[in-house]
């Protein structure tokens, strides 16, 4: 038998295997080392930064991106991309603005106000209702992801837009004499003095990194992102993983709209405009390659806090919102650039 | 053919190999090389994967920079900065994988990087003419205007040839062309190679197909684990002494494992029809059917296009036919997903492992566990501990050689990666397994490991259906010998059958 290690030709190897060298530490670890640079830097700046209710407030800032980005992870590492999301969470957030404010049945001419769990459940099933077209789409008939899910985008953001006639529904408080109170419990209470949005973002990362690492779903996500071709050989069901990872997209959309329209008090068709970029920046700077198959719910979590971090720092010390814009681009660029150089020539080729 | 050594002098000395070594990361690929390329002859590279042909390759060709040592053209010491700059001092390389734009014509790959341009733009026509002047001498019938993903990859592997011709290269390094070449193709490229021979063309080249190579070759140097372990021209060679270099002892493929008797019919194939996946109109599989029994070994030999991959991946549950009957223990399956077949005990290791066979972004433990996620699920959650001992199993059974499960797939030799293939379809433990072309890149001594693999399989009871492009394969482990012509078996051997034989029923002109 021949020795590949002994011949030093497959370096990867070597390098994989290998003595971890500072550099390469700090290589691996860069979204934490960054966030870490991030928090230590605007501490000197602005002494309200690193207080306990700062850091709080920040943190339910990036629960919303955080939300998307999970479903964004998801989507990713099955090779795909979405960039629906944001139309998603808004059109959402404007079906349960409009379920909060009563549905009016004409014919029989009552009004229904639906308790607000019934709210979540229906925005949740719309969510993945939209996701799954997506998905169907794009595994079944082979429409590519960035297509479908561009359309998807924009069809989802003009029928929000149709039904608010591009207004936006206020108060969603609900009133006691309706039974519908509670909305704004999600963006406004706190439990042991965590935000609630920030909890369930903890919650769905915690579950999607289980899902990830120790399901079977897990390995069938990683394997398909890797090679769709020897996993489909392999018998893993290709197709369902992908309707799988738009619909939990969806579903995520939807919380993420609910977090978000609680957090505002309302509801409007233009929320969450852009959004699905910053959720793939997130992505990408935690780490993830966007040829899919490698990427964690570790690493986006710490993406999605470096630039909710960076940009209400950037507030705090008052620069200006266009700079933030620049900041934020930049660190995407230095983040895909990292992991050009973490993957090597074989993630550029593929 | 041997003739063609014997009969030409030997050329002055154009390119020089002096003591040339390399190290990588302080690991040495080659220690001290010394050979001549002589003007108008064939000097032939041997040695396993991970002997350091390819490092050697490169160097000669301008990619890599020796450590020490140095290279000679003509006489002058000479450092070459980079492939290009090899490449204007007339030296060309062909890589083993294909390096064509596949969404590009024939024409446009061929002149990629250096079109001809004239007054308004690219002068299409001339590269056109060109083009058809080159692909007529390699006696191919290609249209250049055709995408290069339309081909056949023989074909393919043809322009990449066509294309190193084109820049009128001195000396030309050709990397296992004929891969992926049928046996009338690799005919023509032979004849190719001497007629460039005679022109004064000097051809660097590499196979592990070592009989075909002896009959192209003047001179041969052998390596392994970075050495030259010999270096004589054809007329003092033969193939045991080749082997010998190489491995450093003599290798026996195997012969059928006998001393058990076959069992039930395990798989059976009926009348099975499969349309061109390609959209071509025809039937790459015609009203084929197949027995195979327990304990069987079954080989199909047949040339490119016979049909062989899309028979396998039919059965597998890849494609899809248009009628026929696919059983497997009696039970009909042709409605069942990949995953469920291989559920009921039905594996495919794939031809082209990079491709259809390993997850690149996943470990060598995760890649050999892949087909088998059920097996250590327990209610949502994998079980670590039983996937451990899973691949613990597999990299045992299939003799792995891995610095443990956690190590990136492709830092892996070709065999190992191959054996990583296997072993993650026998992991699902099969009771028919089918491998279309096993042996595909992987060295000699890999090689036999893979057949004793499959060997000791069909002695547990299993059934096993393999296909090869190389005859001694069908004859070495095979119980039956299936030649498939134009998707229909148009033949059927026992193990005792001749070589010529075979050739012949598979369509291929007798070679001498």
């Amino acid at each position: 038998m021949t020795q590949s290690s002994a011949n030093g030709i497959s370096s990867p190897a070597a390098a994989a295997r290998g003595t971890t060298s500072p550099i390469k530490l700090l290589l691996k670890g860069r979204a934490f080392f960054a966030l870490i640079a991030i928090i230590i830097v605007f501490s000197f700046l602005s002494p309200n930064y690193l207080t306990v209710s700062n850091v709080l407030i920040m943190s339910s800032h990036v629960a919303i991106y955080g939300i998307l980005a999970i479903g964004m992870l998801v989507v990713i590492l099955s090779g795909g991309i979405d960039l629906s999301v944001g139309s998603i969470l808004a059109l959402c957030g404007v079906i349960a603005g409009a379920l909060m404010q009563g549905v009016e049945l004409k014919p029989l001419g009552v009004i229904l106000f639906p308790p607000v769990w019934a709210v979540v459940v229906l925005t949740c099933a719309l969510g993945a209702l939209l996701g799954a077209l997506n998905g169907i789409l794009i595994a079944l008939f082979r429409v590519p992801a960035f297509v479908t899910t561009l359309g998807v985008m924009y069809m989802a953001r003009g029928i929000a837009l149709l039904m608010t006639n591009g207004l936006t529904y206020n108060n969603l408080a609900g009133r006691p004499d309706l039974g519908n109170t509670g909305f704004d419990w999600l963006g406004f209470n706190r439990l042991f003095g965590v935000p609630i949005s920030v909890l369930v973002l903890a919650a769905l990362a915690v579950l999607t990194g289980l899902m990830l690492s120790r399901s079977s779903f897990g390995r069938w996500l990683y394997a398909s992102g890797g090679n769709e071709n020897a996993a489909d050989l392999s018998g893993v069901p290709v197709k369902r993983v992908k309707i799988t990872v738009y619909t939990l997209s969806g579903i995520l959309s939807a919380i993420a709209g609910l977090v978000l329209s609680s957090q505002l008090t309302s509801a409007g068709p233009t929320a969450g405009t852009t959004y699905e970029l910053t959720a793939i920046a997130a992505v990408v700077i935690g780490g993830a390659a966007l040829t899919g198959g490698r990427g964690t719910v570790r690493g986006t979590m710490l993406g999605a806090f470096v630039i909710g971090f960076l940009s209400d720092g950037l507030v705090i010390i008052g620069v200006s919102s266009y700079w933030q814009t620049v900041f934020t681009g930049a660190v995407i660029v230095l983040a895909v650039l990292m992991n050009t150089i973490q993957y090597g020539a074989r993630g550029i080729r593929q | 053919m041997s003739d063609a050594a014997t009969s030409r002098p030997a050329g002055e000395v154009v390119l020089a190999a002096r003591n040339i070594a390399k190290s990588y990361n302080g690991v040495k690929a080659l220690k001290g090389v010394n050979f001549d390329i002589h003007r108008g002859q064939v000097t032939t590279l041997f040695g396993e994967n991970g002997a350091g042909k390819s490092t050697l390759m490169k160097i000669l060709s301008g990619v890599a920079q020796p450590t020490s040592g140095e290279i000679v053209l003509d006489g002058q010491p000479i450092v070459f900065s980079s492939s290009t700059d090899a490449r204007n001092h007339g030296i060309s390389i062909i890589h083993q994988e294909l390096s064509l734009a596949p969404n590009l014509s024939v024409r446009d790959n061929i002149f990629m990087g250096r079109e001809i341009t004239g007054p308004t733009g690219v002068d299409y026509a001339e590269e056109e003419r060109q083009v058809r002047r080159l692909l007529a001498e390699l006696e191919e019938d290609i249209d250049p205007l055709t995408p290069v993903e339309e081909l056949r990859l023989g074909q393919q592997q043809i322009v990449e040839i066509a294309r190193a011709l084109s820049v009128d290269s001195r000396i030309l390094i050709m990397d296992e062309p004929t891969s992926a070449l049928s046996a009338t193709e690799v005919e023509v490229l032979f004849s190719v190679i001497r007629d460039l021979t005679a022109k004064g063309v000097s051809i660097v080249y590499i196979s592990h197909h070592l009989e075909e190579a002896l009959q192209i070759t003047d001179h041969a140097v052998v390596l392994r684990d970075g050495n030259m372990t010999a270096y004589a021209p054809r007329a003092d060679i033969d193939l045991e002494w080749i082997v010998r270099n190489m491995v450093g002892e003599n290798y026996d493929l195997g012969s059928p494992p006998t001393g058990h008797d076959f069992g039930p019919i395990m798989l059976s194939v009926r009348d099975l029809t499969v349309p061109d996946p390609a959209g071509g109109g025809y039937n790459v599989v015609d009203r084929m059917s197949l027995d195979v029994r327990a304990g069987e070994i079954v080989c199909i030999y047949g040339l490119m296009g016979a049909g062989r991959t899309e028979l396998l991946e039919t059965v597998a549950g890849k494609l899809s036919a248009t009628s026929g009957e696919i059983a497997l223990e009696g039970k009909e399956i042709s409605h069942l997903a990949i995953g469920e077949r291989i559920a009921r005990g039905l594996a495919l290791v794939p031809e082209d492992r990079q491709r259809y066979g390993l997850v690149q972004t996943m470990s060598v433990g995760q890649n050999l566990s892949l087909a088998s996620i059920r097996e250590f699920t327990r209610g949502v959650f994998t079980s670590l501990r039983l996937e451990r001992a899973l691949i613990q199993k597999s990299i045992r059974n299939v003799t792995v050689k891995t610095d443990g499960p956690d190590v990136a797939i492709g830092s892996l030799s070709g065999g190992n990666q191959q054996k990583v293939v296997i072993g993650k379809m026998l992991a699902t433990d099969p009771k028919v397994i089918l491998l279309d072309e096993p042996s595909r890149g992987i060295d000699i001594g890999a090689k036999a490991e893979v057949f004793r693999i499959l060997a000791h399989h069909a002695a547990a009871g299993q059934a096993v259906v393999f296909t090869t492009s190389e005859v001694n394969e069908c004859l070495s482990i095979a119980h039956r010998i299936i030649i498939m012509r134009r998707g229909r078996i148009s033949a059927e051997f026992t193990s005792d059958i001749t070589k010529e034989k075979i050739m012949a029923a598979s369509g291929e002109a007798v070679a001498a």
